[in-house]
C-alpha cells in the first residue's frame, strides 16, 4: 500500500492530478454554493477572460523547464499592447502588418534577453527583471496615456463570438487553446521537446549529449517572448486600448499558474495541461469572489500566494521522497541484483 | 600616485566614480544644484539635502539586501514588505482628522518594524529551511504582499494627520536635517560595528562562496540565511516607515512599488556580486546615493517617473555585462588578438623595410 502510495507520489503527473483534483473540488463547492455556476456559460468565460494569462502562461512554462525564468512577460505584454495602438492610431499600415510587427518585435526582444542571459551566463531573473523595466519604461515613453484602438477590423475581431451550442467562446479563447494544444505537442513529442527538458534536468550533461544547449536556450526565450505578445494581442482584444499599466503583475501569476500545474521550478518537468488548470484554477477563484460580491479582488493575490507556497513546499517534499526512494530503490539493487526492477523514478 | 593607484584598484572606485560624474554632470547641467540654503526655522534646504532625504530608504533597503544578495540569495519581496510596513503604521495611528492618534505612535512603528522582522523570517524560513530558491521563496511574499496591504487598509489610502508622524521623514524641532538621514546614519553605523567587531560579516560570505564548505567549517548555515532574510525583512520594515511618513499616508498599491529593483541595482553598483560571496556595505550605500541621484537628474531633465525605469533597466544590464566573468574572458581575449595583430603588424612593416633596403 505504502509502495503504491510512494509510486503515486513518484509519478510525473503527482502535481497535475493534485491541481486537477483541486480545480474540480473548486468548481464542485462552487456549484453546490451558487446556482449560477451550472451556467456552462460561466465555464467557458473562464478561457475567455484568462485567454492571454493562459498563452502567457505557456512561454513562462518554457522557460522554467530549461530552470530559467522570464520576469519580463507582463512588461512586453503592454509594450505590444501600446505598439498596435499606437501604429494603428498614428500611422497608416494596415492591421495585418500592425500584428505581425508586434508579434515580431516580442519574438526578437525575448531572443535577445535569452542570448544576453546564455551567451555571458547571467542569471535569468535579473536581466529579465531588467527587461521588465526596460519595456515598462518604453511602454510609457510612447505615451503615458491611454491610447484606444478604434480599428473596426480589431474592434469587430474582438466582439466576434463562436457559438459553441451551450455557448459562445471569444477567438482569444480559442487561439490560447490551439496554442497549448501545440506546445504540448512540441515539448512532448519533438526532438526540441525533449532537448528542453534535458536541458533543465541537467544543463552539463545536455551539452555533453552534444545536444544544441546554446541555440535551445535563446530559443526557449525567444519562444516566451513570442508568448508574450501573443498573449498582448489577446489581451488588446479584451482591452481595446494600450495602457502602461496592462499585465502588471502578469509574469507573477504566470509563474503561479504554471507551479500549480505542476512545473518544477528547479527545471526538468513542466506539463502544459497542467499549467491551464493553474491558469483555470486562479480564474475560478476570482469566479468566486465576483459571484460573493462583497469580497475584494485582493483575495485572489492573497490565495494564489498561499496555493503558491503549497505547491512549492509539495515539490521540495516530492523531490526529497523522490531521492530516497531512488536511494532506496538502488539500495535494494545491490542487496538482490537478480529479482531487482522496482520502479526507480 | 602610489594613493591613486590604491584607490584605483579598491572595490569603492567605480561607485565613486560614478556618483562623481553624476555630481558633475548635475552641477553643469541642473540650476542651482550645489546651493544649500537654510531656511528660517533652521533647516537645510537644497537639492543635495533633497537627495540624501530621498535617498535614506534605498540606503536601508540595500543595507538588507547585500547581505542577502551576498549568501547568493535574493529578496524581491522587499517593495512589498514595504507596502505591509507603511500599512500597518498608518492603520494602527489612523486616519483621524483631529490629528490624535488611535494607538501610541511607538507601539505603531514597532508594530511595522515588527511586521516587516515577521515577513523576513517567513522568507527566511522557506529559503534556509525549506531549501527553496530566494527568487522563487520571495516570489511568494511578493505577489501576496501587496494584497494584504491592500486588505489592512481596506483599498483606501489612508492619510495620516497626526502630527508626530511627519518627524519620521521630517525635521524633529531644531534639526537642520530630516530625521531619516540620522536614523540611515545610525543603521550604516551599527551594520559597520557589526562588521568589525564580530565575524558576522566573515560568516556570510563564507556561506556565499560555498554553503557545503562553510557547513564543515562548523557554521550554521540554515541559521545564517535565515537572520540574513529577517534583516532584510528589518529593514524593509524601517524603509516602509520613512516612506509613509514621507507622504504621511500608506499608499498599498504605490509604497515601494519597484524598490526591490533599485535595491538590487544599488548593491550591484556597490561592486557585490550578485553571484553572492564578497559584498561591499560601503558600496551599496554609495550605490544607493548614486541612483538616487540619477533618478533626481533625469527628473530635472524632465523624464517622468514612468519613463525613468529604460535608464534604470539599462544601467543594470550593463553592470551586469560588466561584473560576469565570460563578457571578462571575452574582452582579453580581443585585447589579446589585438595585441598580437598589432605585433604582426610591426613585422611586417618591418619586414617591408627590410626587404627595400
Amino acid at each position: 500500500m505504502t509502495s503504491k502510495l510512494n509510486q503515486m507520489i513518484a509519478s510525473k503527473y503527482f502535481s497535475f492530478f493534485v491541481t486537477l483534483a483541486l480545480f474540480v473540488i473548486l468548481y464542485g463547492a462552487g456549484m453546490a454554493i451558487y446556482k449560477g455556476f451550472m451556467r456552462p456559460q460561466v465555464f467557458l468565460n473562464l478561457f475567455i477572460d484568462n485567454a492571454a494569462l493562459i498563452i502567457v502562461t505557456i512561454g513562462i512554462t518554457f522557460t522554467l523547464i530549461i530552470a530559467g525564468i522570464d520576469l519580463s512577460v507582463g512588461a512586453v505584454l503592454a509594450l505590444v499592447c501600446m505598439v498596435l495602438a499606437w501604429l494603428l492610431a498614428n500611422t497608416g499600415i494596415p492591421l495585418s502588418l500592425a500584428v505581425l510587427l508586434v508579434l515580431v518585435m516580442g519574438t526578437v526582444f525575448g531572443a535577445v534577453q535569452g542570448y544576453i542571459i546564455t551567451k555571458f551566463d547571467l542569471q535569468p531573473f535579473i536581466i529579465t527583471l531588467a527587461g521588465m523595466f526596460f519595456c515598462r519604461g518604453l511602454t510609457a515613453v510612447i505615451s503615458q496615456d491611454t491610447i484606444q484602438i478604434v480599428n473596426p477590423d480589431w474592434v469587430a475581431l474582438a466582439s466576434y463570438r463562436i457559438d459553441l451550442g451551450v455557448g459562445f467562446v471569444s477567438i482569444g479563447a480559442v487561439v490560447a487553446l490551439i496554442m497549448i494544444a501545440i506546445a504540448a505537442l512540441v515539448l512532448g513529442f519533438t526532438k526540441f521537446g525533449r532537448a528542453v527538458f534535458a536541458i533543465g534536468g541537467s544543463e552539463s550533461s545536455a551539452a555533453l549529449m552534444g545536444l544544441p544547449v546554446f541555440r535551445t536556450k535563446v530559443m526557449v526565450y525567444a519562444i516566451s517572448g513570442f508568448c508574450a505578445s501573443m498573449g498582448g494581442l489577446a489581451y488588446s482584444l479584451i482591452m481595446l486600448t494600450g495602457y502602461n499599466l496592462h499585465g502588471l503583475g502578469m509574469e507573477m501569476d504566470a509563474i503561479a499558474s504554471s507551479v500549480i500545474g505542476g512545473t518544477l521550478l528547479t527545471g526538468g518537468v513542466g506539463f502544459i495541461p497542467g499549467a491551464l488548470i493553474g491558469v483555470l484554477i486562479q480564474g475560478v477563484i476570482l469566479t468566486f469572489i465576483s459571484f460573493q460580491g462583497t469580497l475584494s479582488a485582493w483575495w485572489t493575490k492573497i490565495v494564489v500566494g498561499a496555493l503558491l507556497c503549497v505547491f512549492i513546499i509539495m515539490q521540495a517534499f516530492i523531490t526529497e521522497q523522490k531521492s530516497k526512494l531512488s536511494s532506496k530503490s538502488s539500495m535494494e539493487d545491490n542487496n538482490n541484483p537478480p529479482q531487482a526492477a522496482p520502479a526507480a523514478q | 600616485m602610489e594613493m591613486l593607484k590604491k584607490f584605483s584598484g579598491s572595490s569603492l572606485f567605480l561607485p565613486v566614480v560614478a556618483l562623481t560624474v553624476l555630481l558633475i554632470f548635475n552641477t553643469l547641467f541642473v540650476d542651482g544644484f550645489l546651493t544649500i540654503q537654510m531656511t528660517e526655522d533652521g533647516h537645510l534646504y537644497g537639492r543635495l539635502v533633497d537627495i540624501l532625504n530621498r535617498s535614506c530608504s534605498l540606503i536601508i533597503l540595500a543595507l538588507g539586501m547585500t547581505f542577502v544578495i551576498a549568501t547568493s540569495g535574493i529578496d524581491i519581496s522587499v517593495g512589498a514588505v514595504v507596502a505591509i510596513s507603511a500599512a500597518v503604521v498608518c492603520t494602527l495611528i489612523g486616519g483621524r482628522g483631529d490629528g490624535v492618534a488611535e494607538m501610541p505612535m511607538s507601539v505603531a512603528m514597532l508594530a511595522a518594524v515588527g511586521v516587516g522582522v515577521l515577513c523576513g523570517m517567513w522568507n527566511g524560513l522557506l529559503v534556509a529551511k525549506f531549501k527553496i530558491q530566494a527568487v522563487v521563496a520571495t516570489l511568494i511574499l511578493m505577489t501576496a504582499g501587496r494584497g494584504v496591504a491592500q486588505l489592512m487598509t481596506e483599498g483606501q489610502i489612508i492619510t495620516v494627520y497626526y502630527k508626530p508622524f511627519e518627524y519620521i521623514a521630517g525635521f524633529l524641532p531644531n534639526m537642520p536635517l530630516p530625521t531619516n538621514i540620522f536614523i540611515a546614519l545610525a543603521m550604516v553605523i551599527l551594520v559597520a560595528i557589526l562588521m568589525k567587531k564580530t565575524s558576522i560579516g566573515l560568516f556570510v560570505q563564507s556561506v556565499g562562496i560555498n554553503p557545503t564548505a562553510a557547513r564543515y567549517a562548523g557554521i550554521n548555515v540554515t541559521m545564517v540565511i535565515f537572520l540574513v532574510y529577517a534583516f532584510s525583512g528589518l529593514c524593509a520594515g524601517v524603509s516602509g516607515l520613512i516612506e509613509s511618513s514621507l507622504i504621511r499616508a500608506a499608499d498599498a498599491n504605490n509604497a515601494g512599488l519597484n524598490m526591490e529593483m533599485d535595491a538590487i541595482l544599488a548593491v550591484a553598483l556597490g561592486g557585490t556580486l550578485l553571484s553572492g560571496g564578497k559584498f561591499y556595505v560601503g558600496g551599496s550605500v554609495i550605490g544607493a546615493i548614486t541612483i538616487q541621484t540619477l533618478t533626481t537628474t533625469m527628473y530635472a531633465l524632465g523624464v517622468s517617473a514612468d519613463q525613468l525605469p529604460v535608464v534604470k533597466a539599462a544601467a543594470v544590464i550593463i553592470i551586469c555585462l560588466i561584473q560576469s566573468k565570460k563578457a571578462q574572458e571575452m574582452f582579453d581575449k580581443w585585447k589579446a588578438s589585438r595585441h598580437s595583430q598589432q605585433k604582426n603588424d610591426t613585422k611586417a612593416v618591418i619586414g617591408k623595410a627590410v626587404k627595400q633596403l
